[in-house]
């Protein structure tokens, strides 16, 4: 399986009267950090969430790696999407760890049962990541027992476990008290070091300038502004992103 | 409720009958042809040869009689609570009731009749039956069940008069033994069912006072041998078809004595019978207070054989009655709610997931299990299925033995209940514990076993505990399918032995033992299952 890319062709979503996604295209090349800004209900979690085939979208199409996915949730697009969680994982904002598990129980459970890993070889792996979001010592821990910082990292490092080649962050930060954002992001941008295809929706505008190659800016279901992170921070060319970056850095 | 029995009253001049409060009779008229019964063509209105028996008494004592329904089995305890004033309703003379009761003499001496299907070739007698180990039904608390436990036959106890012949006629039986003007009433009109052999062990039926009423007890006692000396009570068994010659000498013992004194000391005293069936019980034992006996010339009178037979009661065998009627509940509700849980939780996935016929019919499923009685669902899968199999050609295929429908009635019915807990417990579960199973690549059904239902269950854990418990001691209703479990061990034994209280209290101590361990179980259950969970 060679480095993964994506690709976003006049992606298109209603719910009812409402118009989320109108018309997004969209490129990220292999090993490429994007960071989506935009304002609220400007449909940047959507259209995370119909990358990863989590919802489902009425026209255009989305390319991951090999695989596209396409309008409506037929049977074909139902095994293009599980192909889709192969190659990609996803972080939450609202961590989503499994409860009933412990830290380690979480990263073991899909590589045991959907990778088919022996139980060694599933904990040795799942170790090695908690080790390196710095968590080793917190292994048997349930999620309740752990801080928000410390359940983002877990999630994502659950999200590692499937190795997958890109990552799909969904305003990971946003539940989280200010000092422990800090903590989220350097694993984030660690992953970034080694290569992973990264699509991250956040309102940290200091992270996006620092780690991500290109900064999107999604407004009523609209890319209006893509570029370089200091093209597009410095110098907004629309007036709705002037608007909006004005509102986030005050 | 007033039977309006004095409309048609003849009154003496010196009677005044309006004076005197009305008295009290009460009898069981649920199934119980000949005695008393719900008119078929007016449900309203009582009839029976009691019931025309009970007018005739209205008129010779000049008082106004109330009637009032009553449980068979409670009559003996309702006399004591002083409830009614007599019981008459085919009420055996026994030595145990002579204890607690105050007996009238004699108004009907009845036999036992043994009936089975028309095409019965393997018996003749109840010797023949015992020999063949056939399984006879008789009515609980009846003389002809005391008798089959003497002789060791295997039986099967009913309380109506109705199931068993009903069993019989459907195979689940062989035989049924009851008194002879029961099997007249349900088996003699029935083409499929024959009388076997002649008629056996009989005994008196007579009305029952409370001890203290001795005064009301002596003119019911003249006004019964008034009765028979003007043919009063032969016209009426003549009416019912139960007349036959035995009566006659009960009616010229009335001629030939003065009823007024002799009465009493007659009345528990019948000469010993000869049985008309060899190797049945001979009437061995005395007769208690034989004192003043007066001799009976007639060889045919009663035995009593429930006096004979009289159960020695102990503790011991008590409680190991109950026992094993604890072991019958705790199989009936452990079977049940196992069916019900593993049929509850497809039902709740229909439910949840399924395309819409599937969804429906899993709604419909639970609305209509839900919205029946469960007494109405024994009913049905014990009485009815037979007919409907045998209606369809398929013979036996759709006869349940007794346990076996109650295990699916229960099950069937708590699985209604059961796929709503599994519903709530599985609809509580965020969304997005869904969507971060998909997103590591897990499946459906993968996510829903692995994630999904483990944090369910500690929410469907609580309720469906309190369900189990509730069928636990819903299994008492099984008694209608003639299946003895706890509740029913305790009726049996309370009512022939009177202990009410002690035999009460022993078996609430047996329910909460068996069902205090299991809120326990679930509270640990509950943390074991919860770790992780707040």
């Amino acid at each position: 399986m060679g480095p993964l890319d994506v690709a976003i062709d006049g992606v298109a979503k209603r719910f009812g009267q409402r118009t989320v996604l109108d018309g997004v295209s969209l490129s990220v090349a292999a090993h490429e950090t994007v960071a989506v800004i935009g304002p609220s209900g400007g449909g940047k979690s959507t259209l995370l969430r119909a990358i990863n085939g989590l919802t489902t979208f009425d026209a255009g199409e989305i390319r991951v790696g090999p695989h596209v996915l396409r309008p409506g949730n037929g049977r074909a697009n139902a095994e293009a999407s599980h192909e889709v969680r192969r190659l990609v994982g996803m972080v939450f904002q609202d961590f989503q760890l499994f409860p009933h598990l412990t830290a380690l129980g979480n990263l073991v459970e899909a590589p045991r049962r959907v990778l088919g890993l022996s139980r060694a070889e599933a904990r040795d792996r799942a170790m090695d990541l908690l080790a390196r979001v710095g968590l080793a010592d917190r292994a048997g821990a349930y999620p309740r027992e752990l801080s928000g910082g410390q359940k983002q990292r877990v999630a994502i490092a659950r999200a590692m476990a499937m190795q997958p080649r890109g990552l799909l962050c969904d305003e990971i930060t946003s539940a989280l008290d200010p000092e422990l954002k800090g903590e989220v992001l350097a694993v984030l941008e660690a992953l970034k070091r080694e290569g992973l295809t990264l699509v991250v929706v956040t309102h940290e505008i200091g992270f996006a300038r620092r780690a991500a190659d290109r900064i999107v800016v999604l407004d009523a279901g609209k890319v209006i502004e893509e570029g370089p992170p200091d093209r597009v921070l410095d110098h907004p060319q629309t007036e709705r992103t002037q608007r909006f970056l004005s509102q986030v850095l005050a | 409720m007033l039977l309006g029995l004095s409309s048609c009253s003849r009154r003496g001049p010196e009677e005044t009958p309006s004076a005197a409060a009305p008295l009290v009779w009460a009898a069981d008229a649920e199934g119980g042809a000949p005695y008393i019964f719900k008119d078929p063509k007016d449900p309203a209105v009582n009839v029976g040869f009691e019931v025309d028996l009970a007018a005739e008494l209205e008129k010779e004592l000049g008082r106004r009689i109330e009637w009032k329904q009553y449980a068979f089995g409670s009559l003996v305890a309702g006399l004591e609570r002083g409830d009614f004033d007599f019981a008459m309703n085919g009420l055996e003379v026994t030595a145990d009731r002579k204890d607690k009761v105050l007996f009238s003499r004699t108004y009907y001496l009845y036999k036992l009749q043994l009936v089975a299907r028309a095409d019965e070739t393997r018996f003749r007698s109840l010797d023949e039956c015992k020999a063949l180990g056939a399984k006879v039904g008789t009515l609980e608390d009846t003389a002809a069940e005391r008798l089959l436990d003497k002789l060791a036959i295997t039986k099967r106890v009913y309380d109506s008069q109705v199931e068993p012949y009903v069993d019989l006629e459907l195979g689940r039986i062989d035989a049924v033994l009851l008194d002879l003007p029961i099997a007249v009433s349900y088996a003699k009109p029935n083409p499929k069912l024959k009388f076997v052999g002649e008629p056996l062990a009989s005994g008196s039926y007579a009305i029952g006072f409370r001890k203290d009423q001795q005064a009301l007890a002596r003119q019911f006692d003249a006004a019964l041998a008034r009765l028979a000396q003007q043919g009063v009570l032969r016209r009426i068994y003549e009416k019912w078809g139960i007349w036959n010659d035995d009566q006659a000498a009960l009616f010229a013992e009335a001629q030939s004595t003065d009823v007024q004194l002799e009465s009493r000391a007659r009345r528990g005293s019948p000469d010993p019978a000869e049985l008309p069936t060899k190797g049945l019980p001979g009437p061995s034992e005395t007769f208690g207070r034989s004192g003043g006996a007066v001799g009976r010339p007639h060889p045919s009178a009663a035995a009593d054989v429930q006096l004979e037979s009289r159960r020695h009661w102990s503790w011991a065998d008590c409680l190991w009655l109950l026992l094993q009627g604890a072991c019958v509940t705790i199989q009936l509700s452990v079977l049940g709610m196992l069916l019900a849980i593993a049929l509850g939780l497809p039902i709740a996935l229909c439910r949840l997931y399924g395309p819409w016929p599937v969804r429906f019919a899993a709604t419909a499923y639970v609305e209509f299990f839900r919205g029946i009685p469960v007494l109405l669902l024994l009913y049905f899968l014990y009485y009815g299925l037979p007919v409907i199999s045998k209606n369809y050609g398929l013979e036996d295929a759709l006869m349940l033995s007794a346990f076996s429908a109650a295990v699916l009635g229960f099950g069937l019915n708590y699985a209604a209940y059961e796929a709503e807990i599994y519903r709530a417990g599985i609809g509580s579960i965020p969304l997005g514990q869904w969507e971060a199973a998909a997103s590591l690549g897990m499946s459906p059904w993968l996510t829903f076993r692995r994630i999904i239902l483990p944090q369910a269950l500690r929410v469907i854990l609580p309720p469906m505990t309190n369900d189990f418990i509730a069928l636990f001691k819903d299994t008492s209703l099984v008694s209608v399918i003639a299946v003895v479990e706890l509740t029913k061990q305790y009726q049996i034994l309370a009512k022939s032995s009177m202990r009410y209280l002690e035999i009460g209290l022993a078996t609430a101590a047996l329910y909460l033992v068996m069902s205090v361990p299991l809120g326990y179980l679930s509270r640990y259950l509950e943390r074991r299952w919860g770790k992780g969970l707040l």
